[in-house]
Order: structure tokens, then sequence, then C-alpha cells
């Protein structure tokens, strides 16, 4: 989408974009800082920004007390899990509800919605109890499975705000070229979609890698995701602030990584000129 | 399938078959206090003694720990073997059955050397439910600089008067220095555990033997005008949202005169790899009134066994292991006395190496002044000093710890945080079916 | 265009759709459909049961039934109307500064300008930490009224600190919330706008229209959809912010930043009181309801095409 715009306010614009990025990034800037500080320094007042001894000991010790790996290879398995089988069931359901609209649709997609609405602190016991019974505490096909059904309502969202933006007339054109239902769904949609399924994607695993409800109350020691991780470091009798923001910058790292990457994916337009 | 699939597939299945089954393993639950880390970094001589048993921990802060276990063994869900808990939990649960009873463990251990105040507080109908890791109570700890400018000498067991005097004798706000810091952070175990035994030393009590809520009565307004004027005169402002960490993170960059919290925290204060102030910090009994009862409470953290469990044999044999007398010298061993998790042994503090740390002896006489059983002046029906060994009292005590932190951060008068609280108890109180 | 492909538009497009398509369609949807459904049956109905007995886990085998005084417990708890407020207020002002900081966002971002790549990265990077640690991030190394970032640039222009969480918690919470959500946002709100057909802002510029109309009538309307989506996603997470309370104020000065998820979890899952968590869940699931049906009739048009 290359637009001519002059030198100068191209400028200007990185200014402002920038001084705006790194006010609303500092507070992640100030924990990665502060996990290379002593417990000592990170309480200091005035607190110092850059001009400190650094040093990597947080990092070592919060490697030697929790198996890092363990719980990041929990988290990747079951937000990737949850969202990828979320984004199976989700992507036939959100193509129904955009391109075939009936009159409830509206309606199932406003129920839909509504099952999240239940707070998780009220139906905590039910699902305890409904886990135990089925042998699903503390594993990671428990977890997936949970993680799923809340996110679904999301993803079906999601996809169906992508969808619509979808101009009917070219699944139209191909169904008329002859195109099955498969074809149409698989390769005309779908990449289309991409950027839409890219966010969705994005979006749905950072929502299960940073949830700290279920994934603290379903696992013990097997299945306990990076969420646990965090969790142990935080105390409401001991500082260990210094740790903790070495915790969560192990738990960060990844995502942004990640979300580094999927960056052109989100960036791509849809292509409304080939159909005019 | 080829030919070589189905081989490895065999091969494979052959050594799953093969492999024995050696170990067994232990899902144990701990809280992620200093201690406790400590113990897990040294299980390895645990595992040493006792090669057929593997541990798996789950780490996490009080309150989630707290639910989570509650949940589990309530449900009797399975999920862990031996469970960290605390003596709030004890009576409740034991009184269930939903404890191991630990009286069988062997003669070496010792049981007798354990604190009678903390024993007291473990123990139903006779039975020992849970072995104590480490025990704590509450003291004051003061700056020796900022008392001697202010012309002042601390005596061993002060009285509140003379703490308010000293507080508001060291403050100087200009310079960020306020005499005194107390809990002020909304929640049961925050600013209600100190207020619970503060009001313990002014002669007040939560229920009577009724059970009816006393928050109407003088003691308690006795207690909190005196807290919220204390804090008022001396405390640092944002008190409302601090609880032991705030005001840890105040005292080691010296913006503290005083200090009155577990015990536990002298170990951090005194750390001169953490605390700025670390050589000049004098420790003195909770403070009372006179009236026969101190303002100092009693905790245990402690290991106990959830009934049901298939491990009990292995389980016994690890709370042994964390909570004897060889254990406390394996930390004085690699990490140093002041390092031992403390408040459970007497025979620890007999031991002369370890009566050479600084704040042993005050938190020994701390811990021994405290009685779970009689914790206030007046009769009570409950036990529990800084707590009430009911189900109900988390969710009373924080609301009321509201009702406190409001006062304190001057968006009620103490009457109205009064009335509040009363109002609150009463109607829990009645649904619970304690009173009409 | 020929007679057979009107004939094809209209097909598709609404109820006129082919029996094939719509039986399709409805295979297509089931999955999804069935799982909530199970989803929400099984807890909610055991939910329901419990909210009608006395049971409080710590002790087990004394259930009764006796009906709706767990709810009469917790609708006429002196707190409830305090949370009910606090709640909508939360929402409402999150969701607030999420959209119009938001669309503000998307619109820069949209345009050209030197390393794209890392500022989008930046903005986006709030959604990623666990909503537990930011709270405590904000908490004591910003707002902390002695130590805190803001209290030492207050100091250093020469005024008094703010005390933040004791003064003004459920603005504080609602400021850490915003800070969160924001990146969700400007995402979904970016790429509704990277959409926008280009051609037809030209041919409004060559038409005279300034910056405010063509924002106004072109891109707003186009973006509309977006931002129902945004709202009403939002709408539901909000109403059940949880760990930053708990994190920062535990709900206190007196009730001040108590919502009504908070108020269910002090009132009932603190104590183990199960028979009233699930009334309060209850409750709250049929306020998120009325909420949601509300917002729908305020803004549910903008979904359809």
């Amino acid at each position: 989408m290359a637009r001519r715009v002059s030198n100068q306010r191209k400028f200007v614009v990185t200014l402002v974009a920038w001084a705006i990025g790194l006010t609303i990034f500092f507070p992640i800037l100030w924990t990665v800082l502060t996990s290379f500080k002593t417990e000592a320094e990170a309480i200091a007042s005035p607190p110092s920004f850059l001009l400190f001894d650094w040093t990597l000991e947080n990092y070592t010790e919060v490697n030697e007390r929790s198996d890092y790996f363990l719980h990041f290879m929990n988290s990747v398995i079951i937000s990737l899990g949850s969202t990828l089988l979320g984004l199976a069931i989700a992507i036939p359901a959100a193509w129904s509800m955009a391109f075939v609209p009936g009159k409830r649709t509206k309606d199932v997609l406003m129920w839909m919605l509504s099952t999240k609405m239940l707070p998780p602190v009220g139906v905590l016991i039910p699902i305890y109890l409904l886990f135990r019974d089925f042998g699903l505490l503390d594993t990671r096909l428990g977890l997936v499975i949970v993680l799923t059904l809340i996110n679904l309502p999301i993803i079906v969202w999601m996809l169906f705000t992508y969808f619509k933006e979808i101009p009917g007339e070219i699944l139209e054109a191909a169904r008329m070229d002859g195109a099955t239902l498969w074809n149409e769904v698989v390769h005309v949609l779908t990449p289309m979609a991409v950027p839409g399924i890219a966010s969705t994607l994005l979006l749905n695993v950072i929502l299960a890698w940073n949830e700290a409800f279920w994934t603290l109350n379903l696992t013990a020691a097997k299945a306990a995701p990076l969420t646990a991780f965090i969790a142990s470091y935080s105390s409401p009798e001991g500082l260990f602030y210094a740790k903790l923001s070495a915790a969560s910058t192990l738990a960060i790292a990844p995502i942004l990584i990640l979300g580094w990457f999927s960056q052109k994916q989100l960036v791509r337009g849809l292509t409304f000129g080939a159909v005019k | 399938m080829t030919l070589f699939s189905r081989a490895l597939l065999g091969a494979t299945a052959l050594t799953l078959v093969a492999s024995p089954v050696l170990a067994e393993k232990l899902t144990i639950a701990t809280v992620n206090n200093g201690d406790m880390i400590r113990m897990q970094k040294l299980a390895d001589d645990f595992t040493a003694q006792n090669p057929d048993i593997e541990l798996e921990w789950l780490t996490m802060e009080e309150n989630v720990l707290r639910q989570r276990v509650t949940t589990d063994i309530a449900t009797k869900g399975g999920q862990f073997d031996v469970m960290t808990i605390g003596t709030y939990e004890v009576p409740i649960w034991g009184k269930q059955g939903w404890l191991v009873s630990l009286n069988d463990l062997p003669a070496e251990y010792d049981v007798d050397d354990i604190l009678p105040a903390i024993r007291g507080g473990l123990t139903i109908d006779g039975e020992l439910y849970a072995a104590p890791f480490y025990g704590e109570s509450s003291m004051v700890m003061y700056r020796k600089d900022l008392m001697e400018k202010a012309g002042l000498e601390m005596p061993d067991a002060p009285t509140w008067e003379f703490i308010g005097k000293a507080a508001r004798a060291m403050t100087d706000k200009d310079n960020e220095v306020y005499g005194i810091c107390l809990r002020g952070k909304a929640g049961w175990g925050e600013n209600m555990a100190f207020l619970t035994a503060t009001a313990n030393s002014f002669g007040a009590r939560w229920f009577d033997e009724n059970w009816t809520p006393q928050f109407d009565g003088e003691a308690w307004k006795s207690t909190l005008n005196f807290y919220l004027d204390l804090m008022e005169d001396a405390g640092p402002p944002g008190a409302s949202s601090n609880g032991f960490n705030e005001n840890l993170s105040l005292f080691q960059t010296g913006k503290c005169g005083m200090w009155i919290d577990a015990t536990v925290a002298a170990s951090f204060v005194t750390n001169p790899a953490d605390s700025t102030v670390a050589d000049q910090v004098g420790f003195a009994l909770a403070p009372d009134n006179g009236l026969g009862k101190r303002g100092n409470w009693l905790w245990a953290w402690s290991l106990a066994i959830p009934a049901g469990t298939q491990k009990e044999e292995a389980a016994k044999k690890f709370i042994d292991w964390a909570t004897s007398k060889e254990y406390l010298e394996l930390v004085a061993e690699k990490e140093g006395w002041a390092n031992v998790p403390p408040g459970t042994r007497t025979s620890l503090y007999e031991n002369p190496e370890y009566q050479k740390v600084p704040f042993a002896k005050m938190t020994l006489d701390s811990i021994n002044s405290a009685d779970p059983t009689n914790p206030t002046v007046d009769p009570v029906p409950y036990v529990g000093v800084q707590f009430v060994a009911i189900p109900e009292f988390q969710g009373i005590a924080t609301a009321v710890g509201q009702a406190f932190a409001a006062a304190l951060a001057g968006n009620v008068t103490a009457d109205e945080a009064l009335a509040n609280a009363q109002a609150i108890t009463e109607r829990t109180m009645k649904k619970s079916g304690y009173i009409k | 265009m020929t007679d057979r492909s009107r004939l094809f538009r209209t097909e598709l497009a609404g109820p006129m759709a082919t029996a094939h398509s719509r039986a399709a369609a409805r295979f297509m949807i089931s999955p999804a459909v069935l799982l909530l459904l199970g989803w929400m049956i099984v807890p909610l109905s055991m939910t329901v049961y419990f909210s009608f007995l006395s049971y409080n886990l710590l002790m087990p085998g004394m259930e009764e039934f006796i009906g709706f005084t767990n709810y009469e417990f917790f609708l006429t708890d002196p707190a409830f109307f305090e949370a009910l407020t606090n709640t909508i207020l939360l929402v409402v002002g999150v969701l607030f500064i999420t959209i119009v900081g938001g669309t503000a966002l998307a619109l820069l971002l949209d345009q050209p300008f030197w390393g794209q790549g890392i500022v989008r990265i930046l903005v986006i990077a709030p959604f990623f930490v666990m909503p537990t640690v930011s709270a405590l991030v904000w908490k004591n190394m910003f707002m902390n009224p002695v130590n805190g970032l803001f209290a030492h640039m207050a100091k250093g222009v020469g005024l008094e600190p703010f005390d933040f969480l004791a003064h003004a918690p459920l603005f504080s919470i609602i400021l850490i919330v915003a800070w969160q959500w924001l990146p969700f946002a400007t995402l979904i709100l970016l790429t509704a706008l990277q959409s926008l057909d280009q051609e037809q802002l030209e041919a409004s510029k060559m038409d005279g229209a300034n910056f405010g109309s063509r924002f106004i009538y072109i891109v707003l309307p186009h973006m509309s959809r977006a931002i129902t989506v945004v709202v009403l996603i939002q709408t539901i997470f909000l109403l059940s912010v949880f760990a930053e309370i708990l994190v920062t104020t535990n709900g206190g000065p007196g009730y001040a930043s108590t919502n009504i998820t908070y108020l269910v979890y002090a009132q009932s899952l603190l104590q183990f009181d199960v028979g009233g968590g699930s009334a309060g869940g209850i409750i709250a699931v049929i306020l998120a309801n009325i909420v949601a049906i509300f917002l729908m009739r305020m803004i549910g048009k903008n979904l359809e095409a």
C-alpha cells in the first residue's frame, strides 16, 4: 500500500510514533531492566535506569529453581493446541455465519459470547469435580480442552468479522467456475483471509499463554505452564521483584519473537482491487 | 506397516514393559518463601537417602496455594501427597478427618522437641496432624541509630504507649523518614493479621462466647483509633496498600524507624546484600498494654499428608526428613545458622551456635508468649491468635480489612469503619448459623 | 453482468441461499455449537444446582437445600450496588480509552514511517504480559507514593506525590487494564483499517474533503464493524477483571475497587462457600447478559454487511 508522502511528513510521523510506542512499552522495558538488577537495586529509591551493576544472577537462580523448559513446552503445547483446535472448529462455523447467514445467526453469535459470561471463580468447583472424575486433572489434554472451549467464542467472532470483509462476489465467481465447497473454502477463502486468521491466531495464542486462572487451578507439577512458573515468583511475603522480572522476561520473550515473525501476515491487506 | 516400523514398534513396547517401575513419585505443594525454596534445593540429600522416591514440586504463593490445596483436599482430587498448610487449616481440616495422623513418626524424630505453642496449634484431640517446618511470631524491628538520635532507648518488652512516643519522635517526613511502618493493605492475612493480634493486647476479641461480634465494644474502638492516629502522625503515605512486601522494601531502604511484623523479616532486614540498614537493626517483643496479652501472633507452615493418599509411607519419610533435627543441621552447614528455618524445635534454641544469631532469642520469646488456644484476655470460643479458625473467617476478615483500610485511607471515620465491620461480621455469622 | 451472475448473487446472500449451501452451513457450524452447548450446559447446570444448596467445601456432607437464600444473601450485601457501579465504570472507562486510543494508534501506525515493524511490536507488547505481573509492576514501580516512578517525577517538579491506590483506586485499575487492552483494540482496528479502499480516499481528497470529514464519513463507517467486535469482546473480558484487583488493592479501600467478580470471590470462594459462589456466578451471568443485550441493541446493526 505504497503512498507517496513527503519525507518531512514521514519524519514527523516517525518521531510521534516512536515516542508513543516507547511510552507504551516502557513498563515492559522496566521489567526487563529490573531482571538484570540485584534484589536490593530493584527496590532502591530513587530507581536507577541504566547505570547499575548488571547481573545475571536472577536468570541462573530462576533456571536452577524451576524447570523453565518443562513449563515452556507445556505453554507451547497448550496455547498452540487449543488455538489450532479452536481454529479448526471455528473456521467452518464462521464461514457459514458470514456467507450463509440465517435468521438466527446474530442470536447464535450472541449466545456463543454469552458462554463466556460465567465468571471462572463461580464455576471452579463444578469444573474441578468434572476433571477429577474424568482423570483430566494435571494433564495437558485437560487444559487444551478448557482453553479451546473458553476461547472458541472469541475465535469465531474474530473470524466472522474478517470473513465479512471479504466480498461475496469472489466466492461466487469461484463457484461459477465450478469449484466445490471444499475447494471454495480452502483455495479461495483461506488465502484471502490469511491476515485475519493470522491475527486471530496470534491473539488467541496470547490469550491462552497468559490465562492464569484455569492453568493454575487445574494443574499440579506435570502440566503446569509458564503462568504457574511466574506465579511461583510472586509472593506476599518476600521481595522477589528482580527474579519475578527475570521469570516474566523469560515468559514474554517467546511471544514477542512470535509476534515479530508474524508481522508480515498482519500487514497484508485484502486484495480488493482484484474484484473491481 | 513396513517390517521396519513393526519391528520398531515391538522394540519400543518391549522396553516400556521391561523397565521396572522403580521410583515412587511424591507430589509436594509448597509455599514460595525462602525457607521452603531452600528445602527444595537441599532435597538431593533426601533422594540420596531414599533412592526409590522421586519428588515433584508445585511452588505457589500462599494465597493461591491455599486455594489450590483446599480445593483439592475437599474434593478428594488426589493431586498432592504432601501439602504445606498453616496453623489456620490444621484445626479445620483435622476435625474433618482429612489429614493423616503423624503420631507414629519414629522416636528419633523427637516430637517432644517441638515448641509447645506450635505443637498445640497442630494437634487436635491428641493427634498431631502436621509437622511444623518453620514457625514465626511477630516482633518489633527498629533502627538503633534513629532511636539514639531521638534520645530514646527501646526496652525489651515495650508498651504501646512507648511505641507511640518513639514513633512520633523518630518521624521526619521532610526527609522521608517515617517513625513506624505497619501493614495497611486489606486482607485477612495482611492488615487483619496485624490488627487482630494488636487488638488482643488491647483486650479486644473477635467474638464473645456466644459468637457475637465485638466490634461495637470499647476495646476495638481503642485499638482502631490508636492505629489510625499512629499511622497519621508517624506512618508512610500510601499505607493502605502496604502489605509485608511494601513495608519490607521501605525498611530496607531506610525509610522506617520501626516495623512490627513477622519474625522471619528479621533475616531479610539484617542481610547486608538486600538491606541498606542491615547493621542498625534492633529487636524487641511486640508491645502490650499491661493487660496480659502481647500484640504478637503465631504461625507455622507445616507439612501434612491428605488422607486417602496411596503414598503414605513415602510421604511420612519425606516429612520426617524435612522437619528433623538433622535437616536443621544440614541447612546450617550449607547456608549458615542465620538461614535455618526458625521457630520449631527447642533444641535449636539451646544450641550455642544458633544463639549467636541476633534475632534468635527474641523470636523464641515471641513464639513462646503466644498461645493459640487462649489468645485473648477474655475467653473466646475459637482458637487462633491472629485469625479465628473457622471456615468463614477468610471472607469476613477480608471484608473487615477493607473497611479498616478505608479508614486508614481517610475515606471513612473510625466509627463508621467499626460499624461496617460489625454489620459485615454479623451478617455472615447469621447466614452460617453461628448466631440467630 | 450476465443474468446468471445476478441470479447467483441474490441466491448466496441471505435467506435465499440454496438448500445445498444452507445444509452445508448447518453442518459446518454444528461442531462449534455442540461443543459450546455442552460446555455451557454441564458446568452451568451444576452451578445452578449448587447455588440452591448451603454447600461449604470445608464442611462437606452438611449440604441442604435452602432455596434462594444464597441469592438473597448476595443481593443484599451492602457492597452489591457499589460493586455493580464499579463494574460498569470499569468497563466503560477501559472501553473509552482503548477505542479512542486504539483508533488513534491505528491511524498513526497505518501511515508510512521508518521502523514500522518495531513500533508495532512495541505497541502490541503490553498484551503479552501476564496480568498479574503488569499489575505488580504498575503498583510498585510506578504508583507507589514513596518509591514509585510517578512519585519521583512529582517530587522532581516540587509536587506532593499522589497516592494512586488509596485515593483513586478504581481509576488506577482502569489505567492498568486499559494499558493491557490497548494493543488488542489497536491490532483489530489496524487490520480493519488496512482493508480500507485507498482509491475512495484519494477520490474524496481530490474532491476537496479535509481530514476530519474523510475520517467521519469514510474511515469510521468502514471500521464500524471492527469497533463493534472490539467493544463486544472487550466487554466480556472486562466484566470479569479479577487478577489486577487482587494484586493491587484487594478490592479496597472499602469497596472502592470491588467489582462483581471480586465480590463473588471475596464473599464466597475465599471462604469456600460453593453455594454462595455459585449464586454469585449466576447473578453475574444474568447481569452480563443484560449488558450484552443492551449493547447489541445499540451497535448490533454494525455487524451486518
